[in-house]
């Protein structure tokens, strides 16, 4: 990085926008990246414990199952369908569609009722299955 | 620099058009496949898991003895780590200027290679082990 102090004009930092859902949408996909990122630890150490045996797949179960570890399946489960459903938008806005302001900001907001939405559903089946 | 810089560029590199990057939109599109193919994978998966949420160990062992089971299991963690190290590049990039780069980097690469081949393991022990 340039240690040059110039007059040069800087963009404002982050606490100087107004609040946008496009603006909250945007952060919280790379905000759900990471964390998809991190959990996949979890996801590696269901598949070691299985492939471990009885005993090392009972303490993974056990876990999963425990009010944490559904809190996080919970949570990570939104994350994911979040993610995926921002993932979709992008693919929209890559073919050109749906980028006016008013079209974005729709689009923002029924990203967050579709990831909440079918959260929901994917728990309302894992409870009655 | 003095009169048209863009004398200094011979035909070839116009033709790559891969600027000072030296890679294209590799990045770019591999990050979109890979996200196309994880939706594919993540709807399987979810599939899988609320079916075998509660079911015992031998129920478990049994079903990853299906090879399409195996094979689909085993595409979620090559499709992801490869997306996941692409995102994280970004966000590495976007954040991180100091010395911390290179070495964040690399972190990111070997983590991601760690998780695929971990998963990759398992998976292939659960499929044609005993
Ligand atoms: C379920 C289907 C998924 C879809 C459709 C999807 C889609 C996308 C897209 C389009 C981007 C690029 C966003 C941009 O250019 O700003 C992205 C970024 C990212 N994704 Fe995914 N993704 C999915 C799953 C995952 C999973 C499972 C992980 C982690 C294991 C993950 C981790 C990331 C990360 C870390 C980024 C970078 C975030 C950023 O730059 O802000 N994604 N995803």
């Amino acid at each position: 990085m340039s240690d040059t102090k110039s007059a040069r004009p800087l963009s404002p930092h982050l606490s100087i926008y107004r609040f946008k859902p496009t603006m909250a949408m945007s952060i919280v996909h790379r905000v759900t990246g990471v964390g998809l990122y991190l959990g996949t630890v979890f996801f590696v150490w269901w598949l070691l414990a299985a492939a471990s045996g009885p005993e090392a797949f009972s303490y993974a179960s056990a876990f999963f199952g425990s009010i944490i570890g559904r809190l996080f399946l919970f949570v990570y489960s939104w994350v994911l369908l979040h993610h995926m459903f921002g993932g979709l938008r992008h693919f929209v806005w890559d073919m050109g569609h749906a980028i006016t302001r008013e079209q974005s900001t729709l689009a923002a907001q029924a990203t967050l009722v579709a990831s909440l939405a079918s959260t929901l559903l994917l728990w309302l089946i894992v409870w009655i299955v | 620099m003095s009169a048209d810089p863009f004398k200094m560029r011979t035909p070839l590199r116009r033709v790559r058009g891969l600027g000072v990057s030296g890679s294209g939109t590799e990045h770019f599109w591999l990050q979109r496949m890979t996200a196309l193919s994880n939706i594919a994978l993540i709807l399987f998966f979810v599939v899988f898991l609320v079916a075998m949420h509660d079911e015992p160990y031998a129920v478990v062992r049994e079903a990853f003895r299906n090879p399409i089971i195996g094979l689909l299991v085993a595409l979620v963690p090559v499709s992801f780590s490869i997306h996941m190290r692409l995102g994280m590049e970004i966000v590495i990039e976007d954040y991180v200027h100091s010395t911390w780069k290179l070495p964040l980097r690399i972190i990111n690469t070997f983590f991601a290679v760690l998780i695929a081949a971990a998963s990759l393991f398992a998976i292939a022990k659960l499929s044609f082990g005993a």
